[in-house]
């Protein structure tokens, strides 16, 4: 391991000018791939970096972190018998794809309860902060906390997922200076600590938005989980230029005014998504350093995907757990600690690029934060691109205000029934009437947020809750207005017409429709992403 | 019969059948020399015991062969008469490269197949294992076949020799894992006995983590006494190595080491949490169980013992 090139010294990402020696690149293509040619003399593909190297003692670290925190207290100094701990921890939604045993919240958590039972603390509750994603399984949360934790807190029900529409299990906090409710799970909310673990796969999560958001309701979430929000976030992978990010943290002063105290754990994790060796590891390489090895595994995987039942390829990908390492662990001061976290995530993700693009390509995996162990239905095609692969800038969007988007996915016309019911109305009948976000907003948030039936698949089954697909919807707002065009190429064209976008059927027809807006000699760029980068735009 | 050999003259001697009475009626030459009592005795060199040379047994073909050994039919064995179920090797990551010692509380002979198929890889093949000297070596023919199926070596258990922790000393120092069970032999009675200093002391000697490790069920297979084995199921519960402090001496070591194994047993009749609890107050119920009469001390056995009964029909 330690003698392991790649790993003593990580190429930076960087820009890739494409001429006529470049070999096709590597497009994502759901749960499948393609090799494009790109136009020579006018493209460039941004490359994200190589893995950063691991911390060498995970739980060394993470000690130390505990013991040692940004402008806190350490934590075994917080912890009293007969006080009332609550851990709160993010969801399956992080990491994407879920990563290897022993997860990191897992080594945390199980430290932090070693203080506790050091400490004589009885009165213990461990929750997934969901807000209004679906619960965990038991088998999600083991995987994420390990059997040891799982049986020692929920055969008592002190490992639970939190709950947004418990009428007895939500309490208001208080409004924001701007008149936004702050509201939290009771539980947290009546504790004399709340230790919050979290897993920062990207610059968008962490901070107050764990606790703020992750803990939770409709009525708090609203306030920054809407159009006029989303589309004054530029971007919302860029905290101190997100008007979501500024709307958690005004509602994190109420919670550091008149809630409980907050002792925040920040990690970050490297770029390792696919392994430096095995079948996978082609993905995270660069084209021209494909060995013959790797094109032969390439060619081989391709061409199984290819005869696979779509249901086969999704288990597969599905059951790919990602060899990420930890490469911080800070704790303390949501603030203080949150600041640090967002230096290891930038110094990973981000790629320096000069200047903006008239056409921006990349092609979309099989995977987003809402289909873990899911299907990647249309708006989750839509939320990821728009929304995430979009967002991935810091300064100014990679491509032109009135430039044209083209991505790659084949946009199924499918739904997970359970986890997704109310995708299915929002996109059968209210996408057939608009896809106007204002409009949907407008008409039908509230309705579908309170509907009673999707509250009650949210709260029993394993269903996102009802005004999930207007977030997913909201979160591509700030692109939907700045985009001249979206295309999708290789995507179920009845689909990608419903979500109001362009199919083609390669690349060369989508950007000869884009001369239409763009004109006949367009800059193309490729976002190489994933593993993830984030183009710092100048 | 008497009157019969009266009948055909032959010696009284022949009559019994005993043969060590038969030789001992031999005289010399027929019988070896004793020694006379003025004159040292001669110095035989045994091969047996603690004495048995198991080099050969750590050579490649050897190692090949325990390999196969242990992935074939031992582990077979093990998941037929077992149905182990293994928890904790998730701490053992991130340990650097090299030896470790795993301590081990013992019930059965079916431990030391237990373990070998538990050991998680880089170690389960570059392992050797703690044997008792006066049992497993008693003869060549089983002395050769735990060295070769188990890569055993010999530790003298009724006699203090130096001879023995030197081995395992050189051995560790190669990066030869060690399996051992600190408590000296098989449960008498179910519970466990002290711990004794060996793997502390051998920790304090290479610098090698000691892994606490609990075995439980595998008394309810095959305990002692017992030579027609009972199939039921085990687990084998791995802690967070350890290393001894600054100021640790073999015997302080062995106590942590005896606390940290009973930890893991309290968690697993228990739950990880309470088990922590107890572990950091002092409070895990011991090993060795209640200082009480015997009746009593099987009875206190009786709900460790019964926690888990195997299923004889798939869930549906």
């Amino acid at each position: 391991m330690a003698t392991d090139p790649r790993r003593q010294a990580p190429r930076p990402g960087f820009v890739l000018n494409v001429d006529r020696q470049t070999p096709p690149i590597l497009f994502h293509h759901g749960d499948n791939f393609r090799l494009e040619k790109l136009p020579a003399d006018r493209s460039r593909v941004i490359y994200p970096a190589e893995p950063l190297p691991g911390l060498p003692d995970p739980e060394g670290s993470i000690r130390d972190a505990l013991l040692n925190p940004i402008d806190d207290d350490p934590l075994p100094s917080l912890l009293k018998p007969g006080m009332k701990l609550t851990i709160a921890f993010d969801d399956l939604s992080l990491p994407l794809p879920s990563m290897r045993k022993p997860d990191i919240r897992q080594r945390i958590i199980e430290q932090v309860l070693d203080m506790a039972a050091a400490a004589g603390v009885d009165d213990v509750h461990l929750i997934a902060a969901l807000a209004l994603h679906r619960r965990m399984t038991e088998d999600e949360l083991r995987h994420a906390l390990g059997d040891r934790v799982y049986d020692a807190f929920a055969p008592q029900g002190a490992l639970y997922n939190h709950d947004a529409e418990d009428p007895d299990g939500m309490v208001e906090l208080g409004l924001t200076r701007h008149d936004e409710q702050v509201t939290m799970n009771k539980r947290a909310a009546e504790s004399d600590l709340v230790v919050y673990v979290n897993l920062n796969i990207v610059s968008m999560d962490g901070g107050w938005k764990s606790t703020a958001t992750g803990l939770s309701g409709y009525s708090g979430i609203r306030h920054h989980h809407n159009v006029a929000t989303m589309r004054e976030s530029k971007s919302f992978m860029d905290r101190h230029s997100s008007e979501l990010h500024h709307s958690n943290w005004r509602q994190g002063e109420v919670i550091k005014n008149h809630g409980p105290r907050i002792f925040q754990i920040e990690t970050t994790i490297n770029n390792n998504t696919f392994g430096y060796d095995g079948p996978l590891s082609v993905l995270q390489k660069r084209e021209w350093e494909w060995t013959a090895r790797d094109r032969a595994t390439f060619m081989g995987m391709k061409k199984g995907l290819d005869v696979m039942p779509s249901g086969a390829r999704r288990q597969i990908f599905n059951s790919w757990k990602a060899p990420y390492e930890l490469t911080s662990v800070q704790a303390g001061n949501v603030e203080s600690v949150h600041e640090v976290t967002l230096e290891h995530c930038f110094k990973q993700h981000l790629v320096p690029v000069d200047g903006q693009t008239d056409i921006l390509t990349f092609g979309l995996p099989y995977i987003c934060p809402y289909n873990v162990n899911s299907v990647m239905n249309p708006i989750l095609v839509m939320c990821l691109g728009l929304g995430y692969f979009f967002n991935m800038y810091r300064g100014k969007p990679l491509v032109r205000e009135g430039g044209v988007l083209i991505m790659s996915h084949p946009t199924p016309w499918e739904f997970h029934p359970v986890h997704h019911p109310s995708y299915i109305d929002f996109f059968e009948q209210l996408l057939a009437e608009t896809t106007d976000p204002i409009e949907l907003e407008r008409k039908y948030e509230k309705q579908f947020a309170e509907d009673e039936w999707y509250i009650h698949l949210y709260r029993t089954s394993y269903a996102y809750h009802g005004v999930h697909p207007f977030y997913m919807w909201y979160w591509g707002a700030h692109a939907l207005q700045w985009l001249g065009r979206v295309i999708i190429v290789g995507g179920h064209p009845r689909s990608v017409r419903r979500l109001g976008f362009q199919p083609a059927s390669t690349m060369q027809d989508a950007l000869e429709m884009a001369s239409d807006v763009v004109g006949s000699s367009p800059s193309i760029t490729h976002l190489h992403n994933p593993p993830i980068l984030m183009a710092d735009v100048t | 019969m008497s009157k019969l050999v009266k009948q055909l003259g032959l010696p009284k001697i022949a009559t019994s059948l005993s043969l060590r009475r038969v030789f001992g009626a031999l005289e010399f030459p027929l019988r070896a020399p004793s020694t006379p009592k003025g004159v040292a005795p001669k110095h035989r060199v045994r091969t047996t015991g603690g004495d048995y040379d198991t080099s050969w047994a750590r050579k490649k073909p050897a190692r090949i062969a325990r390999a196969a050994i242990v992935e074939g039919p031992m582990r077979l064995v093990v998941a037929g008469l077992a149905a182990p179920e293994r928890n904790g090797t998730d701490r053992l990551l991130d340990l650097p490269d090299g030896p470790l010692i795993f301590a081990a509380n013992h019930h059965s002979h079916l431990d030391t197949p237990l373990m070998l198929t538990s050991i998680p890889e880089p170690w389960r093949h570059k392992m050797i294992v703690g044997a008792a000297a006066d049992y497993f070596f008693g003869t060549k023919v089983t002395a050769a076949m735990s060295s070769l199926a188990m890569g055993a070596i010999p530790i003298e258990r009724t006699r203090v020799e130096r001879r023995s922790a030197n081995l395992a000393v050189d051995l560790i120092g190669d990066g030869w894992s060690l399996l051992i069970f600190p408590e000296g032999g098989r449960s008498p009675d179910g519970w466990g006995q002290p711990f004794r200093g060996g793997a502390a002391f051998l920790a304090l000697k290479t610098g090698v983590p000691v892994v606490p490790v609990h075995l439980a069920g595998t008394g309810r297979i095959l305990r002692k006494g017992r030579s027609v084995p009972r199939p039921s199921t085990t687990s084998v519960t791995f802690g967070r190595p350890l290393t001894p402090a600054e100021d640790e001496n073999a015997n302080r070591f062995a106590a942590r080491i005896e606390r940290e194994v009973a930890a893991l047993a309290d968690e697993v009749t228990t739950d990880w949490y309470t088990a922590r609890r107890r572990a950091h107050a002092g409070d895990s119920p011991g090993l060795t169980g209640p200082e009480s009469g015997r009746w009593r001390r099987a009875w206190a056995l009786g709900d460790r013992r019964t926690r888990k009964r195997r299923r004889n029909w798939p869930d549906i």
